[in-house]
């Protein structure tokens, strides 16, 4: 078995050469890691171990043991939002919503790290997730709203 | 006011199809042809393999036509004797798990016998090899306006120019998928990714031999469309549905992304030729246009995309003669089909960066000559169509070149040069020509317990219809947004408003609900007055209906404005009831040593008529003008032999953000007196103008035309090259 703690709380799953995108997905229930390529490109899958953000669909369930996985699920403490989702909620930073869960966890990736980030360092932070319907640029707004803590 | 669907996307709560398991769900794979012309010889399954305990279904499977009903039902939903393109559906297996689903499609050997092919519209044309009809050609258009042949007999000089544009992949992150679910009854529910219910509904009850009531097709959360997700989604769902009806349990089929590029449409390549005639002062005389797109190997949407390409030809600008040929072929490329602008971003290309190159041949300044030739209200179109209201082109105009010149950035240091480019277009709104009326798009508002409910089948894929739909009834029924309830796309309950496409949702859907809310609000007014109610609230007003007499529902349809008409057959007439305006300025910087261009700024002013919710038309905006900026520069897709290059995320690139240039959105409001609090279309115009506006910017830079895109670096170098040579 391998064991692992996603979203705070500990899991033991069948140990097998599957990517840690295919244990959360199908295993555990957890779907808002979406797969848009399998092949670590598009960042759809992102999902944090420790505060590094990763794409699942690429790391396989061994690397995982013993490690804190986050997901989307993660962010939010029971109904109350992240101070990250609720600016992507009020900026419209979400459209489709398909790339926002690995939005989220790229940014909140950044966020941990460098609490006070610039528009050029958000760019390169989200370089690894692509989004086909905003233009990225309500993304930037959310990102660098939530970091200055500020009301839209 | 934040989008209605906000929450669950960012906590992951939105169920996409891929995310649904269904009891007893199997899984559905696709097997489908190597050749891009072959007879289909043999389809061989490996005997050692149990087949019993597995589905597998072919042609002659399928019980209804073997057709995918849309314009000339020439698709089949598998391939019979003929393969047409690379990887079209021969076969289908559904096993236990997708692994076995997977096994069991290895294990399968379609026999194909090539045939020559027809790989270029030069080849189409030369009809050695036919694929339809006498010619190649799914359809031909002439648009005739005035006098050309006497018009270029007065020029004092005739601009000519030759403009090409290559496929471009739509690139949804989620791919595309669909679950069917069998009906004791023998009919079908079928759940997936798509953008338009009653195209799928219809397609089934064709291919499954179906009526009405025993199809049912529900849209799960989407996750992009672009057009994408219009006419394949009906091949999939039919995929599904053979399965789950033969193994009598559901069956998913979801695309990974290799099998998507490979498979799904892509947006029409074009080659577009202008020839000019003009005054020396730069009076615009006459416009002869040509304009051909590669259609693939089936009609799909070929006719309808490129009548409205034809009908953008000649963009925003006034001129008393015109004449427009165009024409849409056969070739052996999987099919193109439906892509954000459906064919006027390929011939707004070519008009625009021709319009630069006149601006240049005359030595007038670009943006003047475009304020020049600008349509205003009163001016006739190329169609003979009477621009009445809600022209906005000098506003975008003004706009975007106010927003330019606001601030200016120093030029960069040699080997770099910089140039800037500007772009003007309109996009018509709503169907083409005749379709509203005889599509009759049907939208319902519902009046329950103190709540009311909005019927459609428009679908949310991100757009924010869900949004505007709410705030629209809500407006005009007078009651809080929280008082409205959104219907899900289901076929079994929402009427056929029609397609989520043409930029017709807000504009012409959304005025079908207005008008029924409005309606359902004076029927509950009514009501009141009758019983002697005090209350004027709606909401009291419902509830009191609701408990006496039950729920009130009130449906409408689509009326197109009084005089709007348009004559198919001359091709002259009121085209589109109205049209949006877009104005872009690009600059860029050129490295004249690796050919790079690097877009250092980039101005979208967009005229939404009135923007219903300002932050999710700045989200059309930015979003549609990246895929814009995309198609211009780093989004090449090509064919070898007929098979798509870039099969896999990491060759089909779309920008990333490291890509993306900061968007400069500003936002005209030129009301539209016929839509919903005066809103026009806006989903497709940012596509429009930004591939221009960048080839314009490159052509300031360094004094050289490039007239096709994606503009890589190789084909900037050599356009350099012949400067100097």
């Amino acid at each position: 078995m391998t064991g692992f703690v996603v979203n705070g709380r500990r899991v033991e799953v069948e140990t097998s050469a599957r990517p840690l995108l295919d244990v959360l997905r199908l295993d555990l229930g957890l779907t808002g890691t979406k797969e848009g390529c399998g092949e670590g490109e598009c960042g759809a899958c992102s999902v944090l171990i420790g505060d590094r953000v990763v794409n699942s669909c690429l790391v396989p369930l061994c690397q995982v043991e013993g490690e804190e996985v986050t997901t989307v699920e993660g962010l939010s403490s029971g109904r109350e939002l992240s101070s990250l989702q609720r600016a992507f909620v009020e900026r419209g930073a979400a459209q489709c919503g398909i790339c926002t869960p690995g939005f989220l966890l790229a940014a909140e990736s950044l966020l941990r790290r460098n609490g006070a980030p610039t528009l050029e360092e958000v760019r390169v932070a989200l370089a690894g997730n692509l989004c086909r319907c905003t233009g990225y640029v309500k993304i930037y707004e959310a990102v660098l709203g939530a970091s200055r803590g500020e009301a839209p | 006011m934040p989008r209605l669907d906000g929450i669950e996307k960012v906590t992951g709560r939105a169920r996409y199809v891929d995310d649904l398991v269904l009891p007893g769900m199997w899984f559905g794979r696709t097997i489908r042809s190597r050749h891009r012309h072959a007879r289909l010889v043999e389809i061989r399954r490996d005997p050692s393999l149990g087949w019993s305990r597995l589905v597998f279904i072919e042609a002659s499977d399928v019980p209804g036509e073997n057709v995918l009903a849309l314009l000339e039902d020439d698709q089949p939903v598998l391939a019979r004797g003929v393969i047409r393109h690379v990887a079209e559906p021969v076969a289908l297996v559904a096993a236990p798990t997708p692994e076995e689903a997977e096994e069991a499609a290895a294990r399968i050997t379609v026999v194909e016998e090539p045939l020559p092919a027809v790989l270029t519209v030069e080849e189409a044309l030369a009809s050695r090899v036919l694929l339809h009809g006498e010619d190649n050609v799914f359809k031909r258009i002439e648009v005739k306006k005035g006098d050309v042949e006497t018009a270029f007999g007065r020029a004092d000089l005739v601009v000519e120019g030759e403009y090409a544009t290559g496929p471009q992949e739509q690139l949804y992150i989620e791919p595309q998928g669909m679950i069917a679910e069998p009906r004791p009854d023998g009919g079908v529910v079928v759940r997936g990714s798509m953008q338009c219910p009653y195209y799928v509904h219809r397609a089934l009850k064709r291919a499954l031999g179906l009526p009405d009531e025993k199809v049912v097709v529900v849209q799960t959360t989407t996750g992009g469309g672009f057009g994408g997700k219009e006419e394949y989604p009906s091949m999939i769902a039919a995929h599904a549905a053979l399965l789950a009806r033969k193994a009598g349990r559901p069956v998913k089929i979801v695309y990974d992304r290799h099998e998507d590029l490979l498979a799904t449409t892509k947006r029409h390549p074009s080659r577009v030729r202008h020839r000019t005639a003009l005054l020396r002062d730069g009076s615009l005389l006459g416009m002869d246009v040509d304009l051909t797109l590669d259609g693939g190997a089936y009609a799909t949407l070929s006719p309808v995309v490129l009548s409205r390409a034809t009908l953008h030809a000649a963009g925003p600008y006034r001129c008393e003669n015109v004449r427009i040929r165009s024409r849409v072929v056969a070739t052996n490329h999987p099919p193109h089909g439906a892509f954000r602008g459906f064919g006027a971003p390929q011939a707004l290309f070519a008009l625009e960066l021709h319009v630069t190159k006149i601006a240049r041949t005359l030595g007038a300044d670009p943006v003047e000559l475009r304020r020049r030739w600008a349509m205003r209200e009163g001016d006739t179109t190329a169609t003979g169509q009477v621009l009445r209201w809600s022209v906005a082109a000098h506003e975008v105009l003004d706009a975007a070149v106010g927003r330019y010149r606001s601030r200016a950035t120093p030029p960069p240091p040699p080997p770099k040069k910089r140039g800037v480019g500007v772009s003007l277009y309109l996009h018509g709104a709503g169907f083409t020509g005749s379709g509203e009326e005889r599509l009759k798009g049907r939208a319902a508002v519902e009046a329950r317990d103190g709540r009311f409910r909005v019927l459609a089948a428009s679908t949310e894929i991100g757009q924010g219809t869900r949004t505007i739909f709410a705030q629209i009834a809500a407006d005009a029924l007078g009651v809080p947004l929280e008082a409205i309830d959104l219907e899900e796309p289901d076929t079994s309950r929402v009427p056929d408003s029609g397609p989520t496409v043409a930029s017709r949702t807000c504009m012409v859907v959304g005025a079908v609900i207005a008008a029924a809310a409005e309606d359902l609000r004076g029927a509950l007014a009514r009501f009141g007055e009758g019983k002697g109610l005090a209350s004027r609230d709606p909401r009291e007003l419902a509830a009191a209906h609701f408990r006496e007499r039950g729920a009130l529902r009130v449906d409408r349809t689509y009326a197109s404005p009084a005089g709007v008409r348009f004559d198919e057959a001359t091709y002259t007439g009121d085209a589109y009831p109205v049209y949006g305006w877009g104005c872009n300025v690009a600059e860029v910087d050129v490295d004249t040593d690796t050919g790079e261009v690097a877009i250092t700024r980039f101005v979208a002013a967009a005229d939404a008529g009135r923007a219903i919710h300002p932050a999710l038309v700045e989200g059309q905006v930015e979003g549609g003008a990246l895929q814009g900026i995309g198609w211009a520069t780093v989004e090449g897709v090509t064919y070898e032999n007929g098979r798509v290059r870039e099969d896999r995320m990491a060759t089909a690139i779309v920008p990333t953000t490291l890509d993306a240039p900061s968007i400069e959105t500003v936002l005209v409001e030129k009301p539209y007196p016929h839509g919903p609090f005066g809103a026009k279309g806006i989903g497709e115009l940012p596509i429009d103008g930004p591939a221009p506006a960048i080839a314009s910017a490159l052509f300031d830079a360094i004094g050289a035309l490039v007239p096709e895109i994606p503009l890589t670096p190789e084909k900037v170098l050599r356009a350099i090259e012949g400067t100097s040579g």
